[in-house]
């Protein structure tokens, strides 16, 4: 009974129709791209092979698939957060490069702990200062009404030179353009899989990823602390009214949403780079991550796997240029293809009721 | 004149949507000129079978003929083109448009590339005075009360030459003077030859001024009365499916010790040079219901919030039992055992989003029964909705539902049973019925009722006299944010009530000739 | 329902706006790039490809038959189409495959994570010689490096050490040096201006070198420097060109990549309301692109023929590793051959100095 409930329980996730409607999207925007290779005289059977090995070709392309999907996690699950609460968290960009920042200083500067006190340190340093630099929109839209999508702008430029002047004030590499290495005891990078998995760069990132995953999913459908932060996405008038504190539920999901988008910095540096460099222009995570939150309909679920699909674009684009040789340009064409069919589900729920109803009206003859 | 072809003929119109038959071989006759009701409970299926006739929906089975021609309407455009005109209960106007530019919206008449404007004030002013809709036409439509706005729904029809008017429920938004008006107004257009059809449950409108009425229940017709041949208690009979009485046949208890005392309370406008409420002095007694009549807007919404907590209090006091919470928050309050029914019940009473089993603990979440280390306990939680809406008669395709799919009544029935099964002291019901249709009403008026012979102090807040009659064991009167007086039970008469309604101060006029 | 459609159709708005800035992210720089890039680039690259060969190379000239080698190439973030570095090298490589009958490939790096997979594209794909374009490259060549010893892998800007990598390396400040004698020498108010892009060491040797050149000539003569912090915005580089010569200077050198360009369109828009005024250009012959009016001379850096030069010794089985340092003496960096506005004293004046500094009678300071 119980375990009936629970099937129950996650196919609700995967009802007929939203698990359908993905699907339909992907291979449209697959067919779309490939009429846009074959106009282009590409061979689009060669590109996807060519995309799929890429991805699931060698254990190091697996690997490197799995950490050019977890920043994307990360992000994506830190904007579809705040989505959650009812703000639109602009500022994951900001929040990750803030992570980063924290996790690199305090990865550098202490010298003198173990692995099982520095590491963790790290990360929740770093994790501490995306949340709190998330607060800090949080604060101002909670306090004084600020939009957060202006506040958000603006503080990703702030946290883009603010991280770069203290990594140049603070843990320059002389002579270079980056910081100096962590010390290997905040390291997070799990060097025995990444000999197994053929030298690709393999973390702990995903793991921590994936409990974010589901503490999503647990704060905001299992606790009364996400309860309110629901309620006040949804219906912030309603919330007041029934006695709950707005602002400050507002203020938390911020603080929450950049943490997480921090701990995807953190990741970043502690387990794939070791280092941050200082450069003029911001990765661009935070952004992908509103997308992939959007994608994944900002549920926990949808939202890991719509990154497995940016994940598994992005790197695999590399081998439909590589070995199938469509320029880059066309390339990310055929992405943007699928991405956008994926995007308007509407469209494709309106191609697909057709085929539901019939199959409904069937179902009432049988009956 | 009789076995003139009806202007509207439906024929067996079917129309299922998933589980649910709406409307069910329903056939309907409208005559020139005559105002039509159609009259049923929220979810019979009257705004159903009306989005058929403007072209929202296509019917599954089932004919309409326009002036005796079999007509298909595919979309509100083929509607107007028909001489269709609906007044939408929600009105759909631009705000910061003038009146004359919502009406003319999309058809405007032109002067070479731009809008000739005196052209569509004249023409708005022309067909105001033929139907005798008072409008300014060149007002912003932001700035116009919502009778105003709905006459602007109905010029607007007319604009487009309509002969046959559809309105959606149109009293359910007005106050008592402009509910008079309206009905006026609707004389005059089927004077005009104009035909109406008029979706209501209200019984007093349609004896008022239809000429005929139609009662559907689940979707069907039950029946086709001529309104001067019967009789309310007939067609709630018909509406409803069962008896209806009229009055409530509960006891009523004798109020006990004063419960509740609100004391001096002033609250400040957005400009300091205004009270928004000044000086408001009264009590509840235990088992009492107080009744608070007035003209909306005279600072009603701003007396409940400030006495739930969601206004800042500037002067005076609230006290509940002995306890002061003049200073305490909105959760302080809700725990010390405020409790509101909210005048808007989607925007500020339940969260339509959530699950239905969600919404039933909104307010009551925090308490150890629903889950304790801060999670939730979604067995009790699920258990105790399926409790409220069972014993409240919340219909609903089960507590998993958004509450966005529940029907006004049930979203209504649903903050009933969440406030009152909290065991509050105080009540405090803001048009408690309001849309409601008449089983719904009698329910809700049963449970208040039910509440203060528990004991509980209830504050009714209404527009309708009434239902405060009906209700209260005094009512006071509010204007501009001041108690005019305040009348026990039986001394309560219209005239009275109307005089300070108006503004006048209880007594004062007694005296001034004395 | 109609509020629930609105609701969606934002999503879908946003949606859509997020994916246009992920998917144009990398994009956006290379549009205005494309086109007008390929004649200017390619037309040093293939006037100047002998001289070079000939001391180097121990006379196997063009005629390498390398049919069935594969030369690889990763760009960094700036992509193929970068005016700059990336392009040249590119155009170099193509080049070299076309007289050789190897096979080249590149592949753009979208992120700063993507330079390692990129170069074990290559390298797993066991291609002949992989080359990373770029300082940024330093940290994943050295890794990749290491992990694959039998490969063979080429450097710009930066230098590895490790036997299977050849760096090379220009000496930017002796070639500045002789732009600084040419601006030393023509300045009429004694004011010169520099506009460096980030403040890196690479760009410090711009400056220094210039700086030295100026004084060795014309010590009453001040440079002021401006760094705009980026390398991609003309509009920043029009702005810091605008201060200096409104603060009196007539010539200004930049070494700015994009931003760069802003430098030339200020100096232009002076031209036009009769303020003359002259910039030196950077890496490339830029009189090329924009004109003689304006441009006095560059400092050309020879990316294209360092890339021809190490390509076609690997192809002919003569890969060194190590590190090559190219300053005037190998021809690396120096002035163009045409000097149109440059007058016969003046150019005399450089080769007099190019000659000390190639007998090592001067040494040219690098910060």
């Amino acid at each position: 009974m119980s375990e009936n409930q629970s099937v129950r329980k996650w196919s609700r996730i995967f009802v007929a129709s939203s698990i359908w409607v993905p699907i339909i999207a992907i291979i449209l925007g697959l067919i779309c791209g490939a009429i846009v290779m074959w106009i282009g005289g590409f061979n689009a059977w060669d590109a996807y092979s060519a995309l799929f090995k890429k991805v699931f070709g060698s254990k190091y392309d697996i690997g490197e698939t799995i950490r050019t999907i977890t920043p994307l996690l990360f992000t994506g699950l830190s904007v579809g957060f705040a989505f959650r609460a009812g703000l639109f968290n602009i500022g994951a960009d900001g929040q990750f490069i803030m992570g980063m920042t924290g996790a690199t200083i305090l990865g550098i500067k202490i010298d003198f702990l173990p692995w099982i006190l520095h590491a963790p340190i790290a990360v929740l340093g770093g994790m501490i200062v995306g949340g709190l630099w998330g607060a800090l929109a949080g604060y101002l839209k909670s306090s004084r009404g600020v939009n957060e999508v202006i506040s958000c702008i603006m503080l990703n430029w702030i946290a883009l030179y603010l991280s770069n002047y203290l990594i140049r004030t603070l843990v320059l590499k002389q002579g270079s353009q980056r910081s100096e290495e962590i010390q290997s005891s905040a390291s997070m990078s799990i060097d025995w899989l990444s000999k197994a998995m053929d030298n690709a760069r393999m973390d702990w990132g995903i793991v921590f990823g994936l409990i974010c995953t589901s503490l999503f999913y647990i704060i905001l459908w299992r606790t009364k602390q996400g309860y309110e932060l629901r309620a006040v996405g949804f219906n912030p008038e309603a919330a007041r009214f029934s006695g709950i504190n707005v602002s400050k539920n507002m203020l938390k999901s911020m603080m929450i949403s950049g943490m997480i988008a921090g701990l995807g910095g953190v990741f970043e540096v502690l387990g794939v780079f070791h280092y941050q460099v200082i450069s003029a222009a911001s990765s661009g995570y935070g952004f992908d991550g509103i997308a992939v939150a959007l994608l994944g309909g900002n549920h926990p679920v949808g939202i890991l796997l719509s990154s497995i699909l940016f994940g598994v674009l992005t790197y695999g684009s590399a081998g439909m240029n590589f070995t199938a040789g469509v320029p880059t340009e066309i390339v990310r064409i055929v992405i943007g293809c699928v991405i956008f069919f994926v995007a308007s589900q509407g469209l494709i729920q309106m191609l697909y009721k057709p085929f539901t109803a019939r199959r409904d009206a069937k179902r009432k003859e049988a009956a | 004149m009789g076995q003139a072809v009806p202007v509207v003929e439906l024929k067996g119109i079917t129309k299922r949507f998933p589980g649910i038959v709406a409307n069910d071989g329903i056939s309907l006759q409208l005559r020139k000129g005559e105002i039509h009701a159609l009259l049923g409970e929220n979810g019979a299926g009257k705004s159903t079978l009306m989005s058929i006739l403007f072209g929202l929906y296509q019917p599954d089975e089932g004919e309409i003929h326009i002036n005796g021609a079999k007509e298909t309407i595919d979309g509100p455009g083929k509607a107007i083109k028909l001489g269709i005109g609906m007044v939408h209960q929600h009105f759909k106007l631009v705000q910061n448009f003038t009146v004359a530019e919502n009406i003319v919206l999309g058809i405007e008449p032109r002067r070479g590339m731009s809008i000739n404007y005196r052209k569509a004030n004249d023409r708005v002013r022309e067909l105001s005075e033929q139907y005798g809709l008072k409008v300014d036409p060149t007002v912003q439509v932001q700035e116009i009360t919502v009778g105003m706005q709905q006459r602007v729904e109905i010029l607007k029809t007319l604009y487009r030459g309509a002969e046959i008017l559809i309105f959606d429920e149109p009293t359910a938004v007005l106050t008592v003077q402009e509910i008079q008006e309206l009905m006026q107004i609707l004389r005059n257009l089927a004077a005009e030859g104009k035909s109406i059809i008029l979706i209501t449950h209200k019984l007093k409108e349609i004896m008022e001024v239809s000429d005929r009425v139609t009662v559907i229940r689940r979707g069907k017709v039950i029946d086709t009365l001529v309104t001067a041949e019967t009789n309310e208690s007939e067609l709630a009979e018909k509406m409803v499916g069962r008896r209806v009485s009229f009055e409530l046949e509960q006891e009523r208890c004798e109020p006990g010790e004063v419960l509740v005392k609100i004391n001096n309370l002033t609250v400040h406008g957005s400009d300091k040079s205004k009270n928004i409420l000044e000086d408001i002095t009264f009590n509840i007694r235990a088992g009492e219901i107080y009744g608070l009549a007035g003209v909306d807007g005279n600072g009603q919404r701003e007396l409940v919030e400030a006495i739930t907590g969601i206004r800042q209090i500037h002067a005076g006091g609230v006290t509940l039992g002995n306890v002061d919470l003049t200073q305490a928050g909105v959760r302080e309050r809700m725990v010390a055992g405020i409790a509101q029914i909210p005048e808007d019940r989607q925007k500020h009473g339940l969260v339509l989003d959530f699950k239905v089993s969600e919404n039933m603990v909104l307010t009551t979440y925090k308490d150890s029964r629903f889950g304790k280390n801060g999670f939730l306990n979604e067995k009790e939680i699920e258990r105790h909705a399926a409790k409220l809406t069972s014993e409240f008669d919340v219909r609903s395709a089960g507590i998993h539902v958004s509450m966005r799919s529940l029907s006004g009544g049930n979203q209504q029935k649903a903050i009933i049973a969440r406030e009152l099964t909290r065991d509050p002291q105080l009540l405090i019901a803001v048009q408690p019925t309001r849309g409601l249709d008449i089983g719904a009403i009698q329910f809700v008026h049963e449970r208040l009722m039910q509440a203060k012979n528990e004991g509980k102090a209830i504050l009714l807040i209404s527009y309708e006299l009434d239902e405060l009659y009906k209700m209260s064991d005094r009512i006071a009167v509010i204007n501009e944010g001041r108690i005019m007086g305040e009348l026990e039970r039986d001394e309560v008469d219209d005239e009275k009530l109307g005089l300070m309604m108006a503004g006048n101060i209880l007594g004062s006029k007694d005296g001034g000739a004395a | 329902m109609k509020k629930k459609s609105l609701k969606s159709a934002g999503m879908l708005l946003a949606v859509v706006t997020s994916l246009t800035m992920v998917l144009s992210g990398c994009g956006s720089k290379n549009n205005n790039n494309n086109g007008a890039a390929s004649p200017s680039a390619s037309a040093p690259a293939s006037e100047s490809a002998s001289p070079s060969a000939s001391p180097s190379d121990s006379g196997t000239g063009t005629t390498i038959d390398a049919k069935g080698m594969k030369i690889g190439m990763a760009t960094d973030t700036g992509g193929v189409n970068d005016k700059s570095f990336n392009q040249q090298a590119w155009e170099a490589l193509q080049k070299v495959a076309n007289d050789t009958g190897a096979e080249a490939k590149y592949l753009e790096s979208k992120k700063d994570s993507d330079y390692q997979p990129n170069l074990n594209s290559f390298v797993k794909n066991g291609y002949t010689l992989t080359w990373g374009i770029g300082f940024l490259f330093a940290d994943a060549m050295k890794t990749i490096a290491e992990q694959n010893p039998d490969a063979k892998l080429a450097l710009i800007d930066s230098s590895v050490d490790a036997p299977n990598v050849e760096s090379v390396l220009f000496k930017e400040n002796e070639g500045s040096y002789l732009v600084g004698i040419v601006a030393g020498l023509t300045t009429k108010t004694n004011k010169i201006g520099f506009v460096g892009g980030m403040e890196l060491p690479v760009i410090k040797k711009f400056e220094v070198g210039f700086k030295a050149g100026v004084a060795a000539v014309n010590p009453n003569a001040t440079v002021t420097s401006n760094y705009v912090g980026d390398f991609s915005k003309p509009d920043l580089g029009k702005l810091a060109a605008a201060t200096l010569y409104d603060g009196g200077a007539d010539i200004i050198f930049h070494a700015a990549g994009g931003s760069g360009n802003g430098v030339f369109t200020e100096a232009k828009d002076r031209l036009k309301s009769g303020n003359k005024v002259w910039v030196i250009g950077v890496d490339k012959d830029q009189s090329l692109e924009f004109g003689n009016e304006i441009t006095l001379t560059s400092m050309m850096k020879k990316v294209d023929e360092a890339v021809t030069k190490v390509t076609l010794d690997t192809l002919s089985g003569n890969f060194k590793g190590g590190t090559v340092e190219l300053g005037l003496k190998e021809g690396g960096v120096g002035l163009p051959v045409e000097n149109p506005n440059v007058p016969k004293d003046v150019l005399d004046k450089v080769e007099e100095y190019k000659q000390k500094i190639i007998s090592g009678e001067i040494t040219v300071p690098t910060e």
